[in-house]
């Protein structure tokens, strides 16, 4: 009902800032890329749901302005993401870019947004170091996280439980580093133990020569971050190989984010993970957003990238809304998005951004069940108020030491 | 003949030079794409159309030759110019490497034993995140302030890809270019009239190189970031679908064929999300129609008409 409310009196705003405006200014236009095709695609298409679906419920109207939304295909391919780019600034002369999936592609789109100060939202791109080490004023993550996150609350709940040895799966490449950075850094330094550390290539097909070694190393848990088809397998494998049930399974959201478990079976049951949103959340305003997300698409129940698409073009609304549709001042506009909060969210909390344009959450520890339609959802079990990318530690000392990768992740040698 | 030929080359000159001037900016930085893919798929149709290789390592000498530019300006702040000479060198060196392993190869195992050649140079893109930055790849920090505008990027493109044109012509028509033809047509031919079919090999596969190098140096300067997916193998099927497009021997037909699917690309895409099948479409009409590319059916039109005038001019003759 609040939610209501709230539509009806930003819609009420809108539409006396637009006789207030007369009808003199041009439509905003925004650029939205996402991956229709390639490695990504089925996510990317959630994107686009996600984001056009806040813009028509508030009937394209933001300001006192037309907002139009131009869709672009990043085929997964970052030198593609380049060149939409390009082509959505320089020819179709958008006021701003929004969405891609892949971190290669949104770093690819920053750096170039770098050189010109396009304003680019950026709600999955979770790669730290963009609103960390790198930071770069026209780039903010509406409605994302940052990859390390959500992992160190899920560690600190993990020592709660009393678990004191993880081993970790994940995938070779930066956001898996990130990830696991995070949750190996406060496992540890909380009085846990990695006791295995087990890396593989995108596109992993036979997880057994990983799954058997990590059974031979009797964790208390185990910590997985997947992402696409390749949670799929781990999941399943973790479950056909007899781990599921002796050794709980930890994993990084996207894990088991709905995208992944809404075509599986049992074998997704109990896993545990920590993010903002939680489809099976019991909030009325959360419930509201999935009634009519499924609504709208074939009965759905939203994924993160369609959810933190939404609340994304939600932010960006609300700052539009702020300024009276004056997004050519690039400044004002940059400024008020990151002075803007959402109380009135699917979150049903209020959430605000930091000084580097990155969102503080209240955070969930989630656990996979079926709801009342006998769908696997993630619902929340225990949660952390207003979580930031830098956790406990304070924002200058975590910057200065290394990023995540490989080599480093934060161990504390006991 | 040899007027008309000075002539069209001039009006092709005089188009490329005034492009510029007629296109809007972002249309500006598609010709220069166009420029620098035209000099890849250049690259390869000196060894596919002259030498009768097919290679699908040249994505990987080019991408190579991208990662140099970008590690030299961004981690070790260096110059673009000599960024640019070490980047062209890194790939000839590359391309010597493949050559040594590939020339005593011929037909579907050279294509297979680049294919494989090309995937290695991916994976350490890949896994050597130390230096090449994984899955992120390398971000640029921009073009010098100099040629930072696209159009003026352009004309350094054009001022680059006209002599590395010209060079390549030559290089195909020299005597040298022409063993390479023996070669492609009879290679047992050509080692019984003693010719060290190897070599003549090697120094083709390495000039090829030299040029996919020349192309993937501007194509880092252009793009300003290179990741993973730029040394990838579809980097090299793009390379030779546009040589294939443009038509195989014909050199100066890569442009056309560069042309042709980068335009369709982004014409289509902007319409449907399911822009590759009309790609795809596309590649299998031009294989049952026009086997021969867009410039070499034009050629063989041209050729067809010429004769059928030549031989009324005889008719005609024969009656008086």
């Amino acid at each position: 009902m609040k939610r209501r409310e709230f539509l009806a009196s930003s819609l009420a705003t809108v539409a006396a800032a637009s006789t207030a405006r007369a009808q003199t200014s041009a439509p905003i236009r925004i650029g939205l890329m996402a991956p229709l095709t390639g490695v990504a695609a089925a996510g990317g298409r959630e994107i686009v749901d996600g984001f056009t679906m806040y813009w028509s419920e508030i009937k394209n109207m933001a300001g006192g302005r037309k907002v139009e939304v131009l869709v672009e295909d990043d085929a997964s391919n970052p030198d593609t993401a380049l060149q939409k780019a390009r082509r959505l600034v320089e020819q179709t002369k958008v006021d701003f870019l929004a969405g891609n999936l892949l971190a290669n592609t949104g770093l690819a789109v920053a750096n170039y947004v770098k050189g010109n100060g396009v304003p680019y939202f950026i709600p999955v791109i979770a790669a730290n170091d963009l609103t960390q080490r790198a930071r770069i004023k026209n780039v903010i993550r509406v409605g994302g996280y940052a990859a390390s996150q959500f992992s160190p609350p899920l560690a600190d709940w993990a020592l709660k439980q009393g678990y004191r040895r993880v081993a970790m799966i994940a995938q070779d490449y930066t956001f898996g580093h990130e990830q696991c950075g995070g949750f190996a850094q406060t496992f540890t330094e909380g009085g846990g133990a990695v006791v295995g550390q087990f890396w593989h290539p995108l596109n992993t097909a036979d997880y057994s020569p990983y799954l058997g070694q990590v059974a031979s190393l009797k964790p208390d848990i185990v910590f997985a971050m997947e992402t696409g088809a390749d949670s799929t397998r781990l999941v399943q494998q973790y479950a056909s190989f007899g781990l599921k049930g002796r050794i709980p399974l930890l994993g990084a959201q996207n894990t088991i984010d709905q995208s992944v478990i809404r075509t599986m079976g049992p074998e997704c049951e109990g896993i545990i993970s920590a993010a903002h949103f939680a489809e099976g959340a019991d909030l009325p305003a959360t419930q509201a957003f999935v009634k009519a997300y499924a609504g709208r698409y074939d009965n759905k129940i939203p994924s993160l990238y369609g959810f933190t698409h939404y609340i994304g073009a939600m932010w960006i609304a609300k700052a539009i809304n702020a300024i009276n549709g004056r997004i050519e001042d690039r400044n004002l506009f940059l400024d008020t998005v990151l002075k803007t909060d959402l109380p009135e969210s699917p979150l049903g909390k209020p959430v605000r951004l930091d000084a580097y344009g990155n969102p503080v959450y209240d955070v969930f520890i989630r656990r996979v069940m079926k709801n009342k339609e006998g769908k696997y959802v993630n619902a929340p079990i225990d949660s952390y108020p207003q979580v930031s990318q830098f956790w406990k530690y304070d924002p200058e000392t975590f910057m200065k030491q290394p990023p995540y990768s490989r080599d480093f992740q934060g161990i504390k040698k006991a | 003949m040899n007027n008309r030929y000075a002539l069209s080359l001039g009006g092709v000159g005089g188009v490329l030079l005034l492009l510029p001037l007629a296109l809007p900016g972002y249309q500006v930085s598609i010709a220069t794409q166009i420029l620098i893919f035209g000099v890849l798929a250049m690259s390869i149709d000196v060894l596919a159309g002259f030498a009768g290789r097919t290679s699908l390592c040249h994505g990987a000498i080019f991408g190579a030759a991208a990662y140099v530019v970008l590690y030299w300006t961004t981690v070790m702040g260096g110059d673009v110019f000599v960024g640019a000479a070490l980047g062209v060198t890194a790939a000839t060196a590359l391309a010597a490497l493949f050559a040594l392993l590939a020339v005593r190869t011929s037909g579907v195992y050279f294509l297979l034993l680049t294919l494989a050649l090309g995937m290695i140079v991916w994976g350490v893109c890949l896994r050597w995140t130390g230096v090449t930055g994984g899955e992120n790849g390398i971000r640029g920090l921009g073009r010098p302030e100099a040629i930072s505008s696209h159009v003026t990027f352009y004309y350094v493109t054009l001022a680059v890809v006209a002599p590395v044109t010209f060079l390549m012509w030559r290089f195909v028509h020299s005597p040298f270019g022409l063993t390479l033809r023996g070669i492609r047509d009879s290679e047992s031919r050509m080692r019984s009239l003693g010719y060290n079919v190897p070599l003549h090999l090697f120094l083709a596969f390495l000039a090829s190189g030299f040029f996919a190098g020349i192309a993937g140096a501007l194509y880092a300067v252009f793009n300003n970031y290179v990741s993973p997916s730029t040394v990838q193998l579809t980097q090299s099927v793009a390379g030779l679908l546009m040589a294939i497009t443009g038509g195989i021997g014909t050199l100066l037909g890569a442009f056309v064929g560069a042309g042709a699917i980068i335009i369709l690309e982004n014409t289509f895409s902007a319409f449907t999300a399911r822009w590759p099948i009309v790609l795809g479409l596309t590649f299998i009409a031009i294989m049952i129609f026009a086997p021969e590319g867009i410039v070499g059916r034009f050629r063989l039109l041209l050729a067809r008409r010429a004769r059928v005038s030549s031989a009324r001019k005889a008719e005609i003759g024969g009656l008086r």
